[in-house]
């Protein structure tokens, strides 16, 4: 091994990569066989978290940060001057696999940027994935990038390898894309996502008559949207994510607020924040659309179209929509319960096991974990005292606000500090 | 109603289970449940030493299994959180479940149900960190070697995942806290006792038992991890949070200049 000329690739293509937020290796139960190495947990394992707090749970690089095309948002754009540098297959290779054996990782996420020829730079990322298979008989997790506008042939030979697809929709709305991405067309990125969907469709109903099938992306396919850069809604961009969810079966869609990198006329300043607020919000929504039993359009709407920033989603639509509320945290359903403000999954889960046991009161509810800071306005259980008492909306915002601290605080007070 | 008692096990889970089976068998009024090296005085109870009888914690085991799947994980789950007075806790707890008729249902309304499941969750939440943070350094032996110091007893829990995981390499684990390690050999897991006079977590001189090599990957990683956060989000607290730092000194990405 170069070393040195390995960890100056290491760096350059770790820190390329580092943008996409996808690094999930859940999804995927993959066995250990044949004494090999490796096997992918179902739930996953983040192994280290970076400092800014997001997990690492992948060998997460690119194969080169060459790249053919100029988008506006992206660091690897053609007219930006930073350093080049491309892995060859079997460095990748060496060092997953050696990452792995220590324990650094659940696998490896490939991407990269687009050299020669889509097809071209398919075909490596493949090839370093069928090696690792093959050749090393890795268990571990596979997470490939397709490439904009890689062929049919090429997209199903990556979902025999791989345990994960993703190809980046980057702007989630046709005219953001044609403005910051003039080289790339949509059926770029939704033209593969088809062919995986169909495949996997396929493969699974194979799997029904012929155990023995090969698995296709068991982990499904996922995508990727930049938040804030092109002045979208927040209605715009989970619409869009709805419509990946059902028409492309996505796992997952990620959000990433717009980090500023380059000075572009037709992005927001080199000086502008990182939307991490909004950001947060979005996920906040994804849950409750995948998750909780919300439809889109609950939540955002011609009348709402952009989330609130003081409250979160699930609070906020409460709000809105008084006249289902107080409920009765004895008697409701599991799918009225998860949309309490304050009621996790996890809680909804306890009440409905413990309440065949007694009826709940407001003590039970706290030892069981909920928020009741947020919940007590929205229910009524087996103690006489009721916190409702017909308060307006404003003014169940206002008391909960009042009582909550969140580190987003700073950025939505109007009250001036009195020491910045 | 007979005299109280306090019974005396040797630590092990299936001791803890044997006593379980005595008091019920023998309808026991049970004071207390301790450990044999606990040495602590028991004043207001006579004493009865339990010997560890596999047969006999079996068909505890068995018993408890077969009326809630879930609840058998929690004890042992909660019996290796060594928490003091934690045998008790679960004797009430397992009185309980055995009294119940409601099926699968857990109480999570009930005080004791409820520390049984959160102890459970604190160990359970220890050994999926484990299963995360162990980082192997490749002796020279061939043997990818860990320390870990956990708060919880978790090796047995984290054994059969790294056996399914690397089951094509020599690997130990070994527990800095309790002085006992998991061993494999290509063939099974075993448990060794030994005592290590050096302890190989982080700091700046390199040790000559590692293979060549190792401290390039070490350094690798590191400085992966160390381009990987995107400088404008930086949150240090989450960071923090995630890798709470009692567990720094083992994680090589931790480690300033091997």
């Amino acid at each position: 091994m170069n070393y040195e000329r390995i960890k100056e690739k290491l760096n350059i293509l770790a820190d390329a990569a580092k943008y996409d937020v996808s690094c999930a290796s859940s999804g995927s139960d993959r066995a250990n066989k044949n004494n090999g190495l490796g096997n992918a947990a179902r739930m996953g394992i983040c192994h280290s978290f970076t400092e800014d707090g997001r997990c690492v749970s992948l060998l997460k690089i690119l194969l080169t940060n060459h790249c053919i095309y100029d988008c506006a948002y992206c660091v690897t754009r053609r007219s930006n001057d930073v350093k080049r540098a491309a892995f060859k297959i079997q460095e990748v290779v060496d060092l997953t696999i050696n990452f792995y054996r220590r324990n650094y990782i659940e696998g490896l996420f490939l991407s990269s940027g687009i050299f020669k020829s889509p097809d071209h730079t398919m075909e490596r990322l493949v090839a370093v994935a069928k090696k690792l298979r093959d050749e090393e008989n890795f268990n571990g997790y596979i997470h490939l990038k397709s490439i904009p506008g890689a062929s049919d042939e090429l997209m199903y030979a990556a979902g025999l390898y791989a345990d994960r697809l993703s190809v980046n929709i980057e702007v989630p709305t046709t005219s953001g894309l044609k403005l910051l991405a003039p080289d790339k067309k949509q059926e770029d990125f939704t033209k593969p996502m088809l062919k995986v969907k169909n495949e996997i469709v396929r493969y699974r109903n194979e799997r029904k008559i012929i155990r023995s099938t090969p698995k296709y992306a068991p982990a499904g396919q996922s995508t990727q949207m930049i938040v804030g850069a092109t002045g979208e809604t927040d209605k715009d961009i989970m619409y869009s994510a709805t419509y990946y969810y059902k028409i492309y079966n996505m796992k997952r869609v990620y959000y990433s607020g717009y980090v500023p990198m380059v000075e572009d006329s037709r992005l927001p300043s080199i000086r502008s924040q990182v939307p991490m607020l909004r950001e947060n919000r979005l996920y906040q929504t994804d849950w409750l659309l995948r998750f909780y039993g919300f439809a889109v359009n609950e939540l955002l709407n011609d009348t709402h179209p952009n989330l609130d920033a003081d409250v979160d989603p699930k609070l906020s639509w409460a709000l809105r929509n008084l006249h289902h509320f107080p409920m009765d945290v004895n008697k409701v359903d599991k799918r009225m319960l998860a949309r309490v403000p304050g009621f996790g999954m996890q809680s909804v889960g306890k009440i409905l096991q413990a309440r065949k046991f007694r009826r709940l009161n407001w003590d039970h509810l706290k030892k069981i974990g909920v928020a009741l800071n947020r919940a007590k306005y929205f229910i009524v259980c087996d103690s006489c005292n009721w916190e409702h008492r017909d308060l307006e909306a404003e003014k169940i915002k206002g008391l909960i606000l009042q009582n909550s601290t969140s580190k987003f605080r700073r950025q939505y007070s109007n009250q001036l500090s009195l020491f910045n | 109603m007979n005299l109280s008692k306090t019974l005396i096990y040797d630590g092990s889970f299936n001791g803890f289970l044997t006593a379980v089976f005595i008091a019920f068998d023998e309808r026991i009024n049970v004071a207390d449940i301790q450990k044999n090296d606990k040495g602590q005085n028991v004043l207001f109870s006579e004493t009865e030493t339990i010997f560890t009888n596999v047969e006999k914690a079996k068909r505890v085991w068995n018993g408890i299994r077969n009326k809630n799947y879930n609840a058998i994980t929690n004890i042992y789950f909660a019996f290796l959180s060594e928490e003091d007075g934690v045998e008790l806790l679960l004797y009430t707890y397992i009185q309980k479940l055995m009294a119940t008729h409601k099926g699968r249902s857990v109480d999570y309304s009930d005080g004791v149900t409820l520390r049984i499941s959160q102890l459970s969750r604190s160990v359970g939440r220890e050994k999926h960190r484990m299963e995360a943070f162990v980082r192997f350094q490749l002796t020279k032996d061939n043997i990818y070697f860990a320390n870990i110091e956990p708060d919880f007893d978790v090796l047995p829990l984290i054994s059969k995942h790294f056996r399914n995981r690397y089951a094509d390499q020599q690997w130990l684990i070994y527990d800095v806290k309790r002085r006992y390690g998991i061993y494999y050999d290509l063939q099974g897991v075993e448990i060794v006792s030994l005592d290590l006079n050096e302890i190989h977590f982080n700091r700046n001189r390199k040790s000559k038992v590692f293979a060549e090599g190792e401290y390039d990957y070490q350094e690798l990683w590191n400085n992966y991890f160390k381009s990987t956060h995107i400088k404008s989000r930086i949150n240090r607290k989450l960071h923090r949070q995630h890798v709470p730092k009692r567990y720094w000194k083992y994680l090589s990405e931790k480690k300033e200049a091997v």
